[in-house]
């Protein structure tokens, strides 16, 4: 039986599907729980450590933007506490200031003002003609005529580009004068633009309303501005003054934004960046973990069929072999009960066949006195009695190959010559063959060496051949037999063969069971090859067979000898 | 155990017949008798040596397999009594084992049922050399 059609079997293909599907829990648990809490404990870990780096960032920031706008304020209060009202009254000494300005931080200052208590700018210093300017109804010079100091908005103004301006209020003899400067807004921009991290992280700033006082690197989309400013601010807050927050823009591209107040919580600087692209490296790190996994996941599959099914090929061998082993004890069992019971019968037939044989030995006994019985009927009492003798005499000969087959026959070893055993054989059959029209041919190799076994059974065994042989070409109108022999290394073969008819391939497989026999009732015991059978094994031989229909048959005798033989 | 015939011609061989089928005892002793033997039939082990401590015998015929005592056993105390006394093994229980053992005991010959009825004759007069 081979290995495909053992696992055909439904039981042993559930079993390979158990020990897969267990192979691979058992596998594959361990495997994902160690990956899983792994892959989480890195997650988590990327995670504090990008949004800390992303806090001390801005924080960073924050203070360099809060000191730009301190310095810059510092540098007016410095002006407007060390110098006159009526040197800040004249255009030419503002003019010197801002230049000393510029020269000291570049374009920083776009321009200086020095404004009345009614907003009127009694001087200016500035690249724009706004002398005499009126602010009085701006809302910044509400605001800083209120405040000793102000910071305002970016605005487009009276001069219609983005700006804002600082102001310090001075007074003289009670009444409010404000020094302003203009903050350049691309000096201050460039402050928040140089914040930019990997491919979508940019920075901006808000004021408290959601207008923007930066001008962000990318297009900020949000369709109310005042509701992100609060959405921004509504985020994880830390002591540090920082908001940390995930929000969706209109594309549905999620974003991380972190957040700090700036210039006295007016205004809010904004770092945001694309949540794929700020965790670009942990998506890496978790799309290698995946393919590792699944990779893993692979060999743990092919390990697990592969390894599952070795298992349950050897296992169903070993069911197999077992099988066999106790079919073949059943066998022998039933063998040696058949062999016992066929014992029993021969040895209880025997007596009252001795009877029947004798009884009618006595009786022609008492025939030979008597002279009263016609001639006629002593001729049919005598071929009665005749007929009673040959009867008994085959009813030995049957209880004879019962106690054949059950081995129970006196047997003795001697010096056998097989070449003359055969010619003996042949001569036993020489009268049957003639009659029968088969001619029996034999091939014997010289110098076969004498074999130490029983004549008598061996002859036996021959016999048996050679008259089955007979029998199947009497049926088929004669034909030819051939008996060889032949010394095939440690092995004396005698071939038995044919020209007959063959032997079904259905029949040939049971041609050695005892009792099977294709002889019509009467003809035969179905014992005589189970006997050779028996013979040969116990003389340590082998007998097999070989047969095409329509083209003969050929027993294989094998007798292995020793030197010493 | 039946007729037995205690007076000894010398010419005629005394033949102890011991087997417990009686039917066939009976048929052996006819024609045994028909040829000149002095059969005394016993269908038991112990009539067999009750016969034996009655009378002598040529030879005794005894089957292996008997209901009463075992042909085996009746043979070695035949051999005890009578050590002269050659013994036929004749049974229907022709095995290997019993043909050993039967000789082993002290049987000269050993023949299954249903024999030529002319090789026992012929296997007898062997044995005593007639």
């Amino acid at each position: 039986m081979n290995q495909r059609s053992l696992l055909k079997n439904p039981y042993y293909r559930s079993l390979i599907n158990k020990m897969v599907f267990i192979a691979i829990a058992v596998s594959f648990a361990p495997m994902l729980v160690v990956s899983g809490s792994m892959l989480n404990r890195f997650s988590i870990s990327h995670n504090e450590k990008l949004y800390a780096h992303l806090g001390e960032l801005v924080l960073k920031h924050r203070q360099n933007i809060d000191g730009f706008l301190v310095e810059k304020l510092n540098n007016i209060r410095f002006m407007a506490k060390s110098f006159d009202i009526e040197d800040l009254k004249n255009e030419k000494f503002l003019r010197n200031n801002l230049a000393a300005l510029q020269t000291e931080y570049g374009s920083v200052f776009e321009d200086l003002g020095f404004i009345n208590e009614e907003g009127i700018q009694v001087t200016y210093a500035g690249p724009f003609k706004l002398e005499k300017a009126s602010y009085s109804n701006s809302e910044w010079f509400r605001k800083a005529i209120n405040s000793d100091y102000f910071i305002s908005d970016v605005f487009l103004g009276l001069r219609g580009t983005p700006h804002f301006i600082i102001t310090v209020r001075l007074k003289n003899n009670g009444t409010p004068w404000i020094l302003r400067a203009t903050i350049n807004f691309a000096a201050f921009n460039s402050l928040v633009e140089n914040l930019r991290i990997g491919e979508t992280g940019f920075a901006f700033i808000l004021n408290s309303k959601g207008e923007f006082q930066s001008k962000p690197f990318f297009e900020v989309t949000h369709r109310k501005p005042y509701s992100f400013y609060e959405s921004i601010k509504a985020g994880r807050k830390t002591k540090d003054g920082l908001f940390f927050s995930e929000i969706a823009d209109d594309s549905g591209s999620e974003n991380i934004y972190v957040a700090s107040l700036i210039k006295n919580e007016d205004w809010i600087l904004i770092y945001r960046q694309d949540k794929s692209d700020a965790f670009a490296d942990l998506n890496q790190a978790k799309e290698a973990a995946i393919f590792i996994i699944f990779m893993g996941g692979i060999v743990i599959i092919v390990t697990s069929f592969l390894l599952s099914r070795w298992m349950v090929t050897k296992i169903a061998k070993a069911d197999w072999e077992k099988e066999l082993m106790n079919q073949q004890v059943i066998e022998t069992g039933k063998l040696a009960s058949l062999g016992e019971l066929a014992s029993g019968i021969a040895h209880e037939i025997n007596n009252p066949v001795a009877i029947m044989v004798e009884e009618a030995g006595w009786v022609n006994d008492l025939m030979e006195d008597e002279r009263l019985v016609s001639k006629e009927n002593r001729d049919e009492i005598e071929r009665a009695l005749a007929q009673i003798k040959t009867q008994g005499k085959r009813c030995r000969e049957i209880t004879q190959k019962l106690l054949s087959f059950a081995r129970k026959t006196v047997t003795s070893s001697e010096d056998v010559t097989i070449n003359e055993l055969i010619k003996e054989v042949i001569g036993f059959c020489a009268q049957r063959a003639k009659f029968g029209n088969v001619v029996i041919n034999s091939k014997l190799q010289e110098n076969l060496p004498v074999m130490q076994l029983s004549n008598s059974e061996l002859q036996q065994v021959l016999l048996n051949l050679l008259n089955n042989a007979m029998d199947a070409l009497e049926g088929n109108k004669g034909g030819n037999i051939t008996v060889t022999s032949d010394l095939e290394g440690n092995e004396v073969v005698i071939r038995v063969e044919d020209d007959g008819p063959g032997i079904p391939k259905v029949n040939l497989g049971r041609i050695f069971d005892p009792f099977f026999t294709t002889k019509p009732v009467g003809k035969g015991t179905g014992l005589g090859l189970s006997i050779c059978y028996g013979i040969i094994k116990e003389m340590g031989g082998e007998i097999t067979v070989s047969s095409v229909i329509d083209a003969g048959t050929t027993f294989h005798v094998r007798l292995p000898f020793k030197k010493n033989n | 155990m039946s007729d037995f015939r205690p007076n000894h011609n010398p010419d005629i061989i005394r033949l102890l017949f011991v087997d417990d089928e009686k039917g066939f005892v009976n048929v052996m002793a006819k024609r045994l008798s028909k040829r000149g033997f002095d059969v005394i039939k016993t269908f038991s082990g112990p009539e067999a040596l009750q016969a034996l401590r009655k009378a002598d015998f040529d030879i005794a015929v005894v089957d292996l397999k008997m209901e009463e005592m075992d042909g085996i056993e009746v043979i070695k105390i035949l051999g005890k009594m009578t050590p002269d006394l050659p013994v036929i093994i004749l049974t229907g229980h022709g095995d290997e084992n019993a043909a050993r053992e039967g000789i082993k005991s002290g049987a000269v010959e050993y023949l299954t049922k249903p024999c030529d009825f002319e090789e026992l004759v012929r296997k007898i007069k062997q044995v005593l050399g007639k």
